[in-house]
C-alpha cells in the first residue's frame, strides 16, 4: 500500500504481529474487532476504502457485517479488491452452489440445515458417511465427517452452535478423494492466473490445514493439472474476485470410484468430470501464505495492490526484477509442509485428524527430492525425541501386551506410523489401500525404509552417505543406523567433502537471473549463495507455531532482522515456518528456509563463512526457546553467538546454577532445589512442604510443569518426566501469591526495565495464559524498587547483552522482613511479552538489544537505565485458546500454557482496558448474561463478592448443588442443576423436572460459567471436566480461575464506555516527555 | 544395461557433454547408446509424455527443470504424435515406480522401447542456469566414451540450425484425421499443413465440428486447394523457419483464397509470407507459464510455449498487424491480417501439456472459417463443443 502512495490505518487486535507495529501502516489500531469498534475507528479516520481480504475470515466476517450494518454506506467507504457480493456468494454455500451449478462446475449435492428436523431430513436424502461444515467460521470450527447416526447428530449440533448464523452443511463425504487446493489471482482487467497448486497426501476427509501438503502436486497428469486449474480460473472469473482466492478440489483417484449412491445425484454425475469443486476462500488464506513460501509468489502484497486498482501485468515481480506477476512461477523443487499439531502439550487430546483443524502451525521444507523435502520438514518440526525412526512404545510390543500394529488411521502419528508398517515389511500398496494415500507416496516412503536398511547393513562409503543425505537423512539419523555418532558422520561428510549447496527460490525455475535472497540447502552440485561478503550477523527464528512458542518470536526475529540493516549489518534469516513474515524473502538480506536444528544452522554457517573465512555470529534470542536451545551447540562447534554468552545462558538455564548465583546476589526464590531421582525428591518435597511445584530443569512453555498435592503425585510426575528423558527435575515451593514480569534490555553495564506486567490470575497460572496489565495495579513502590534492583543485578551477574525476561511471585506473607517479591524464573531471551511491551511503552525493545549486541550502550542509543516512566494508559494482554478444536482437551488453566495466541485492549482505564481485552478473546461478559457456577469447595468463600456482582449486573445464576446452597444462603435467586455424576464418579440418578449441567449449557440457557477446580488432578469423569468441555464447544465463556472471572465481572459493574484512538495517543503526554535525547 | 528394465536396478554410468566442454555425470536412463541435438529445458511441471513425443522438439535434447519425472507413468492418451521426438531426455530424478490409474508403464521403459537414451540424477537447475547464461547450445548424452572423445563427436556433429527437421516429422501422405466421430454432412473442411503438429491440435479442429486433413510440408498450394479445404492451419514444428522457403512460398500461394491459423512455426511461416525475419532467441520459450498480453484489450494470458525462433515485427508488412506480445521481453506473439481471415499465434493454444486458457483462439479461426454459420450449423448437428 505504501509503495503505491496510498495511506492505511490499520486495525488489529493482537499485539504480538508485525502488522501492528508502527510505521508497517500509517496509523495503527490495537482495538478489538467488531463492528462497533470499527464505526468508531471509520467515523474518526474517515478512509476511502476499506481491505478485509488480508485478514483472513474475522477479515472477510466483519467486512459483511459493516456493509450490512450500512456503516460503509454512510461513511462512503468502499470496499477494495474482491466485491461484497463475491464474498457473500463464495461464502454461503447455497449462492455459491447455484453458481458452480451455473458455470457447470461440479458440486457436491448438499442440504443447508439449521435445525434438527432439517439435519434429518438432510440425513435421508445424503446419507451416511457425510460431511458437516458450519458456515462462516476460523478453519472449519465446529465441523466433522459423521459415520453413525449418534456421531451425525453430535457434530451437527456444535457445527450449529459454532456457526454465527447458526447455519451447517451436510454433504456427502469424498473420503478417500485426492485433495488438490489452487491458489488463483484475478485483476480488474479480468487476467487470471495460478500461482501455484498443491496436493494433499491425506486424501479429502483431512482438513487441508492438517494435511501434510506437497506442492506442486505429484501424482496429476497434465490432463488433470490443466482441468483443475481451468476449474479454478472459471470460478475466480464468475465469482469476480479481485485479488487472490484459494480453491479446494477434490479429484477422483480412479474411474471407478462411484461414491454418490443418491439416485439424483447420480443422474448429474453421469457426464461431469472426474472432481468436485469443494470450497472457495476468496480471500488470502493460510494457503495463500503456504503457496507464497513455495514459490516466492507475494500473494498479500499483489492482492493488496489489485485491491487499489492494479493490474497484474503492472506490478513488478520482486524476485526478478524484470517480469512482472502476471505469470505462473515454475517451481525446480519439491515443498513439504507438515502440519505442527499441538499433542505434545495435549496428551489427552482427541489425535484423530477430521474436518475440523488441529494443529496450531505448520513447518515447510524445500529439497530437489520429495524424500528429502519431507524429511527436512520433519526434521523442522521440533518434536523432541520424533526423529524419522521414532515408534511409539506401544508399536513395539506384540498384542498381547498391550501393543500392536502401528494405526493407519488418520492421527497426527500416521507418518511414523506409515514407516514403521513399512519396516515390518507391509507393502506400500497395502498401505494404500488402506488409507487412501496415492501409492506414489508410499512407494517414496518404502524408498526411504530401504535407504534406512542399507544404512544398517552396508558400509558408510562416500556413495552411500551421500545417497543418503539426497534423499533428506539427517547427520542424526544416519548416525544411529550406521552405529556411529552425530558429530563422527558429520566428521566423515566434511573429510569426503559431502556438504549441502544452496539453490534459490527464484519463481522461474532459473530461467531468468533472479536477485531475490530465498535459499534452501540441497545436495547438489552448484551453489547459487557465495558469502554475503560484508558484516553479517546470523538470526535464528522461532520455527513452527506451538503451544508456548507463537507468532511473538517472530515479531522479534523480524526487528532483529530489520534493527541489524538499519545499523548497516547485513541480517541472514533461518527459519523453517512458512506462516511467518521473518520468512518474506524481503525481511532480512538473505533468508535460509531450512530446519531449525544444529546440523543444518552449522551447515548454512559453514556455507556463510566459505572456504577459509568466518562464520558469522549467531543471534539465538529472538526466536524464543529454539535458537537459544542451539546456543550450547553453537559453542561447542566453535561458532561465535552474538549478545548474552552461551555460559550466561547456560546460568539462566540451568536452575541449579542459577539458584547458586540468585542466593549469591541475596535475592529471594521459593525454596527449592533440582533433583534426579526420586528417592531425593520425595524428602526433598516434605522439606519444602505440599503444596510444590515441578518443573524440567530447562523450560519452556511450562511444559510438563505442575502444581503437587502430595507424595503419591510427585511419584507420578517424576517417572512421567524420567520416562521423557527430561534431565533434572526443580521442586520448588509454591507461592500462592501475585505474579509479575518485567522484560528488560542490558548492554552489560546498564539496564533499562521497559515495563512491569502484572498477572490478573495469581502465581500457578501458566504466564502465558495468564492476563496481564501493564502497567500493574497493585504493587507498592517498595515492591517496585525491589523488582528494578534484582532484575538490574541478576541481569549484570548473569552478563546479559540483550533482552531479559524476569518472572516473580508477590507473596508478602513468606516474606515478613522484605517487599515479599520472590525470583521464579530467569529467560536470557526475549519473551512473548516483548511486542506487547514495545508497543505500550513506545520503547524499541529488539531495536536496543540489537544495538547492545552490536557493541552500542544503551545511553549510545539514546536510553536511559532502570524503570522507564508509566504513560497514564491501561493495556491489558489476555490469551487466546483453541481449545474448542481439541477435543478431549481440558480447558483448565493451570501451569501448563494451553493458549495459542493472544490479543490486546489499551485504554485509559483499567476496566475499559479489561473489557476490550475480553470482547478480543471472546471472554466478556454483558449484564443479564446467564451464568452456570460450579465451585470448589476450597474457593467458595473467596467467591462470594464475585457472585454478588453478577447478581448486580442482573445475571440470572444456575448452580451445581453444594454452589447453590451457597448462593441461595447469600439470599440470591438460583436455579439448581443436577451434576451429571457424583464426585465418585458414578452417574448421578436424574432429578425429575431439574435440568443437568449437560442440558442448560447446550441449549443456551446459560452463556457463561464459572468452575473451579476440586484438587489438583483432573480426572476426566469428572463433571467438571464435563462441564469444561461443553463450554468450550458451546463457545461460551468458561472462567476456571476465580481471578479471570472476577476481571470480567469488573470490567461488567463498570460498563462505562471505552476510547478508540491510534495506539500512540494512548502513549501520549507522560513517554513523549521523558524520551531520550537519541529520539 | 537394459534400461526400464527392472524398477529399482542400479542404474548405469551416463554423462552429459556440452558442446562448451561442460560435463554433467549421472545415471543412464532410456535406450543405450548416444543421443545428441540442441540442448534445451523446459519449465513445464506436467505433462512430459507430451513434450516427448511433441514433434516441435525434433533435433533436441529436453531438459526438465522440474526435478521429478515419470511420476505418473506414460498412457495410451497423453502423445502427442505416434513416437517420442525428442533425441535425449535429462531430468533430476526419473521414477521407477509409477502411480496412476491410466499408467501402461514407466517413462524409463517408454524412452527404452522408442530407442532414446537420457540421463537423470545431475544438477539441472545448474545447466538450466548454464543454458540460460550461455544460450541452447549442442550436446550429446553417452554412457560409452569419455568426456574428451564426446567432446570432439560433438564438434564435428553439424549444428541443430541447419537441420531440416520438418523433413523428419512432417507425414509423408496427406490422411484424414479420425476422431472416431464422423464428421457430419457440410461439416467444414480444414487442412493442415503438417510441419509437426500436435494431435491436439487436430483433436480440437474436430472437436469442434471440422473435418480434418493432414498434408505433408511439401504439399504444393495446388495439391491443397484440390482437396477444397475451407480454412488451412499451418502447424508448430521444429527448427528455423529461415530454412523452410519452400512451405512460405507454398502459404504464400494461398494467403487470400482461405483462412488461415498459423501456429508456432507456421505463424512463423506466415510472418515470414509477410515480409519478416525470424531470428533465433538466446535460450527459447519452452514452459507452460508464458504470459502474453493482448494489445486490443491489454488482457494477459497465460501461455504454453515452445519456441527457439520468433518472428521480428519491423519489417512485417503494413497489412499484418501484431496483436499480441510476450510480456517479458516484448516478442511478437500474435499477428492479425488487418483485411483478410488470417490470424497467427506463437503459442500453442491448444496446450497439451499447460494452460487451456487461450483455446477460444481456435474459434476465432473458426468463425471465419465458411462464414462462420456452416460451422454453427454443423456443430449443432454433431451436438459437439
Amino acid at each position: 500500500m505504501r509503495e503505491e502512495g496510498v495511506t492505511s490505518v490499520l486495525v488489529n487486535s493482537n499485539p504480538a504481529t508485525i502488522m501492528t507495529e508502527e510505521g508497517v501502516a500509517d496509523t495503527v489500531y490495537i482495538e478489538p474487532l467488531t463492528v462497533e469498534a470499527l464505526t468508531r475507528v471509520i467515523d474518526r479516520e474517515r478512509p476511502d476504502g476499506l481491505l478485509p481480504t488480508l485478514g483472513g475470515q474475522t477479515g472477510l466476517n466483519l467486512a459483511v457485517e459493516l456493509a450490512e450494518a450500512g456503516v460503509l454506506d454512510r461513511y462512503g467507504v468502499r470496499l477494495l479488491g474482491t466485491p461484497l457480493e463475491s464474498i457473500r456468494l463464495a461464502e454461503d454455500r447455497e449462492s455459491f452452489r447455484g453458481l458452480l451449478r451455473e458455470i457447470g462446475e461440479p458440486t457436491r449435492y448438499s442440504v443447508i440445515v439449521v435445525s434438527w428436523d432439517d439435519a434429518e431430513r438432510a440425513r435421508r436424502i445424503i446419507g451416511l458417511p457425510a460431511v458437516i461444515r458450519p458456515a462462516y467460521t476460523l478453519g472449519g470450527t465446529g465441523g466433522g465427517v459423521a459415520t453413525t447416526p449418534a456421531e451425525y447428530e453430535r457434530i451437527v449440533r456444535s457445527g450449529m452452535a459454532a456457526s454465527p448464523i447458526g447455519q451447517v452443511l451436510v454433504e456427502r463425504s469424498l473420503l478417500g478423494w485426492k485433495e488438490v487446493e489452487y491458489e488463483v489471482m484475478r485483476d480488474g482487467a479480468d487476467t487470471c492466473i495460478t500461482v501455484c497448486n498443491m496436493e494433499n497426501l491425506d486424501p479429502m476427509g483431512v482438513h487441508t490445514g492438517d494435511s501434510i501438503v506437497v506442492a506442486p502436486s505429484q501424482t496429476l497428469s497434465d490432463q488433470e493439472y490443466q482441468m483443475l486449474r481451468s476449474s479454478s480460473l472459471r470460478i475466480i472469473r464468475a465469482l469476480g474476485i479481485e485479488g487472490g482466492c484459494n480453491v479446494q478440489l477434490a479429484l477422483a483417484p480412479r474411474p471407478d470410484v462411484v461414491p454418490w449412491e443418491g439416485a439424483e445425484e447420480a443422474r448429474d454425475r453421469r457426464e461431469a468430470p472426474p472432481y468436485y469443486v469443494i470450497e472457495v476462500n476468496p480471500r488470502v488464506s493460510r494457503s495463500s501464505a503456504l503457496a507464497s513460501k513455495v514459490t516466492g509468489y507475494p500473494i498479500a502484497r499483489v492482492a493488496a495492490k489489485i485491491a487499489i486498482g492494479r493490474r497484474l501485468d503492472e506490478i513488478a515481480n520482486s524476485v526478478t526484477g524484470r517480469t512482472t506477476a502476471a505469470f505462473e512461477p515454475a517451481l525446480d523443487y519439491c515443498v513439504v509442509k507438515i502440519p505442527r499439531w499441538p499433542f505434545d502439550k495435549f496428551p489427552a487430546g482427541d489425535r484423530t485428524l477430521g474436518t475440523q483443524m488441529k494443529a496450531t502451525g505448520e513447518v515447510m521444507a524445500a529439497d530437489r527430492t520429495f524424500e528429502s523435502a519431507l524429511q527436512k520438514a520433519l526434521r523442522s518440526l521440533e518434536v523432541s525425541g520424533r526423529s524419522l525412526l521414532w515408534e511409539h512404545a506401544s508399536w513395539r510390543r506384540g498384542p498381547g501386551e498391550g501393543g500392536g500394529e502401528p494405526p493407519l488411521a488418520a492421527t497426527d502419528d500416521r507418518l511414523w506410523a506409515l514407516l514403521a508398517q513399512l519396516r515390518r515389511d507391509a507393502s506400500p500398496a497395502e498401505l494404500s489401500r488402506r488409507t487412501g494415500i496415492d501409492p506414489w507416496f508410499t512407494e517414496r516412503l518404502a524408498r526411504i525404509v530401504s535407504m534406512e536398511r542399507r544404512l544398517l547393513a552396508e558400509d558408510l562409503t562416500p556413495a552411500l552417505l551421500l545417497a543418503a543425505k539426497r534423499m533428506g537423512f539427517s547427520d542424526g539419523v544416519i548416525a544411529e543406523l550406521a552405529d556411529r555418532l552425530p558429530e563422527q558422520v558429520r566428521a566423515l561428510r566434511e573429510g569426503w567433502g559431502i556438504l549441502p549447496v544452496y539453490k534459490m527460490v527464484d519463481t522461474c525455475a532459473a530461467e531468468f537471473d533472479a536477485q531475490t535472497p530465498y535459499f534452501y540447502s540441497c545436495y547438489e552440485q552448484e551453489n547459487e549463495a557465495p558469502p554475503l561478503g560484508r558484516e553479517r550477523m546470523l538470526v535464528i527464528g522461532s520455527g513452527p507455531i506451538r503451544i508456548g512458542q507463537g507468532i511473538e518470536f517472530d515479531y522479534c526475529s523480524v526487528q532483529a532482522a530489520r534493527a541489524l540493516r538499519r545499523a548497516g549489518v547485513a541480517a541472514i534469516l533461518a527459519n523453517s515456518n512458512p506462516e511467518t513474515v521473518s520468512t518474506d524473502f524481503d525481511t532480512s538480506d538473505r533468508l535460509y528456509f531450512e530446519p531449525l536444528d544444529g546440523e543444518s544452522v552449522r551447515d548454512l554457517l559453514a556455507n556463510e563463512a566459505g572456504e577459509g573465512g568466518e562464520a558469522p555470529p549467531s543471534i539465538v534470542q529472538f526466536g524464543g526457546q529454539t535458537p537459544l536451545n542451539m546456543a550450547p551447540v553453537l559453542n561447542r562447534a566453535a561458532l561465535p553467538v552474538a549478545g548474552s554468552s552461551p555460559e550466561s545462558i547456560d546460568i539462566a538455564e540451568d536452575r541449579r546454577r542459577f539458584e547458586a548465583l540468585v542466593s549469591g546476589l541475596s535475592i529471594p526464590q521459593p525454596p527449592g532445589v533440582a533433583v534426579e531421582r526420586l528417592e531425593e525428591a520425595l524428602p526433598t518435597a516434605d522439606a519444602i512442604g505440599y503444596p510444590v511445584l515441578v518443573r524440567p530443569s530447562y523450560v519452556l512453555g511450562g511444559r510438563a510443569m505442575e502444581i503437587v498435592q502430595n507424595a503419591e503425585e510427585l511419584a507420578r510426575y517424576f517417572v512421567a518426566a524420567l520416562e521423557e528423558g527430561s534431565g533434572p527435575i526443580l521442586i520448588d515451593r509454591y507461592l500462592e501469591g501475585m505474579e509479575v514480569e518485567v522484560d528488560a534490555i542490558c548492554d552489560g553495564e546498564r539496564v533499562l526495565i521497559p515495563g512491569i506486567m502484572e498477572h490478573v490470575e495469581r502465581a500457578g497460572v501458566h504466564s502465558g495464559d495468564s492476563m496481564a496489565v501493564y502497567p500493574p495495579q497493585h504493587l507498592s513502590e517498595e515492591q517496585r524498587a525491589a523488582i528494578v534492583d534484582y532484575t538490574t543485578r541478576m541481569a549484570l551477574a548473569l552478563g546479559v547483552r540483550g533482552l531479559m525476561n524476569v518472572q516473580y511471585v508477590i507473596a508478602p506473607e513468606a516474606d515478613a522482613d522484605g517487599p515479599g517479591v520472590f525470583v521464579i524464573e530467569v529467560n536470557p531471551r526475549s519473551s512473548r511479552t516483548v511486542p506487547f511491551i514495545s508497543k505500550v511503552t513506545g520503547v524499541p525493545m529488539v531495536d536496543l538489544a540489537v544495538g547492545a549486541m552490536l557493541g552500542r550502550t544503551l545511553a549510545e542509543q539514546g536510553y536511559p537505565e532502570g524503570l522507564w516512566p508509566e504513560p497514564q494508559l491501561v493495556a491489558v494482554k489476555a490469551p487466546v485458546f483453541s481449545m474448542s478444536k481439541l477435543g478431549g482437551v481440558d480447558a483448565f488453566l493451570g501451569p501448563e500454557m494451553k493458549s495459542t495466541g493472544e490479543v490486546m485492549g489499551v485504554d485509559v482505564s483499567f476496566e475499559a482496558a479489561v473489557r476490550k481485552a475480553l470482547i478480543a478473546s471472546d471472554l466478556d461478559l454483558h449484564p443479564k448474561t446467564p451464568v452456570l457456577l460450579s465451585l470448589a469447595d476450597r474457593t467458595k468463600a473467596e467467591a462470594v463478592p464475585l457472585i454478588r456482582a453478577l447478581h448486580e449486573a442482573g445475571c440470572p445464576l444456575y448452580a451445581t448443588p453444594g454452589t447453590a446452597d451457597l448462593v441461595a444462603e447469600l439470599g440470591i435467586p438460583v436455579s439448581p442443576v443436577t451434576k451429571l455424576t457424583d464426585d465418585g464418579s458414578r452417574p448421578r440418578e436424574p432429578v425429575v423436572g431439574q435440568p443437568t449441567v449437560a442440558d442448560v449449557i447446550a441449549d443456551g440457557r446459560v452463556r457463561a460459567v464459572v468452575n473451579t477446580l476440586e484438587g489438583k488432578s483432573t480426572t476426566h469423569l469428572r463433571d467438571g471436566f464435563y462441564i469444561r468441555r461443553q463450554a468450550t464447544e458451546q463457545r461460551i465463556p468458561c472462567f476456571t480461575s476465580l481471578d479471570t472471572a472476577g476481571a470480567a465481572i469488573r470490567a461488567l459493574a463498570h460498563p462505562g464506555s471505552y476510547e478508540i484512538r491510534p495506539l500512540p495517543e494512548y502513549r501520549d503526554g507522560v513517554a513523549a516527555a521523558a524520551r531520550g535525547p537519541g529520539e | 544395461m537394459t534400461a526400464g528394465a527392472v524398477p529399482g536396478a542400479p542404474r548405469g554410468a551416463a554423462r552429459l557433454v556440452l558442446a562448451d566442454g561442460r560435463v554433467f555425470d549421472g545415471e543412464a536412463i532410456g535406450a543405450p547408446g548416444r543421443a545428441t541435438g540442441e540442448v534445451v529445458f523446459t519449465t513445464s511441471m506436467t505433462g512430459y509424455q507430451e513434450a516427448l513425443t511433441d514433434p516441435s522438439y525434433g533435433g533436441q535434447v529436453l531438459v526438465m527443470t522440474y526435478p521429478l519425472q515419470g511420476n505418473y507413468g506414460v498412457n495410451a492418451v497423453d502423445s502427442e504424435s505416434g513416437r517420442i521426438q525428442v533425441r535425449g531426455f535429462v531430468v533430476r530424478e526419473l521414477t521407477d515406480l509409477p502411480s496412476h490409474w491410466r499408467s501402461r508403464g514407466t517413462l524409463d521403459g517408454y524412452l527404452a522401447r522408442h530407442g532414446v537414451p537420457g540421463i537423470a540424477g545431475i544438477d539441472t537447475r545448474a545447466l538450466t542456469r548454464h543454458l540460460r547464461t550461455r544460450g541452447v547450445l549442442m550436446g550429446t548424452v553417452t554412457s560409452d566414451e569419455s568426456a574428451e572423445e564426446a567432446l570432439a563427436r560433438l564438434r564435428r556433429t553439424p549444428d541443430y540450425a541447419s537441420g531440416d527437421y520438418v523433413a523428419e516429422v512432417s507425414t509423408r501422405e496427406a490422411y484424414a484425421f479420425g476422431s472416431g466421430r464422423d464428421p457430419a454432412e457440410g461439416a467444414p473442411h480444414v487442412a493442415v499443413v503438417d510441419l509437426g503438429v500436435k494431435r491436439n491440435i487436430m483433436r480440437i479442429l474436430s472437436g469442434r465440428g471440422c473435418r480434418v486433413t493432414a498434408v505433408p510440408h511439401t504439399a504444393s498450394a495446388s495439391e491443397i486447394r484440390r482437396l477444397d479445404p475451407d480454412g488451412i492451419v499451418l502447424s508448430p514444428g521444429p527448427g528455423d523457419p529461415m530454412l523452410l522457403d519452400g512451405v512460405v512460398g507454398t502459404a504464400r500461394e494461398l494467403v487470400g483464397a482461405y483462412p488461415m491459423l498459423g501456429i508456432c512455426l507456421g505463424h512463423q511461416v506466415l510472418g515470414r509470407v509477410f515480409g519478416a525475419r525470424t531470428y533465433k532467441l538466446p535460450f527459447g520459450h519452452r514452459g507452460a507459464n508464458h504470459p502474453v498480453r493482448d494489445l486490443r484489450t491489454g488482457r494477459v494470458w497465460i501461455t504454453s510455449q515452445n519456441h527457439g525462433f520468433a518472428v521480428d515485427g519491423s519489417e512485417l508488412a503494413q497489412e499484418m498487424r501484431v496483436e499480441q506480445q510476450h510480456l517479458n521481453d516484448d516478442t511478437v506473439e500474435g499477428l492479425v491480417h488487418e483485411e483478410l481471415p488470417i490470424f497467427t499465434i506463437q503459442y500453442h493454444s491448444e496446450a497439451s501439456p499447460g494452460p487451456r486458457d487461450t483455446e477460444f483462439f481456435f474459434d476465432r479461426f473458426l468463425s471465419a472459417v465458411a462464414g462462420g454459420e456452416a460451422l454453427a450449423a454443423a456443430r449443432e448437428r454433431v451436438g459437439g463443443v
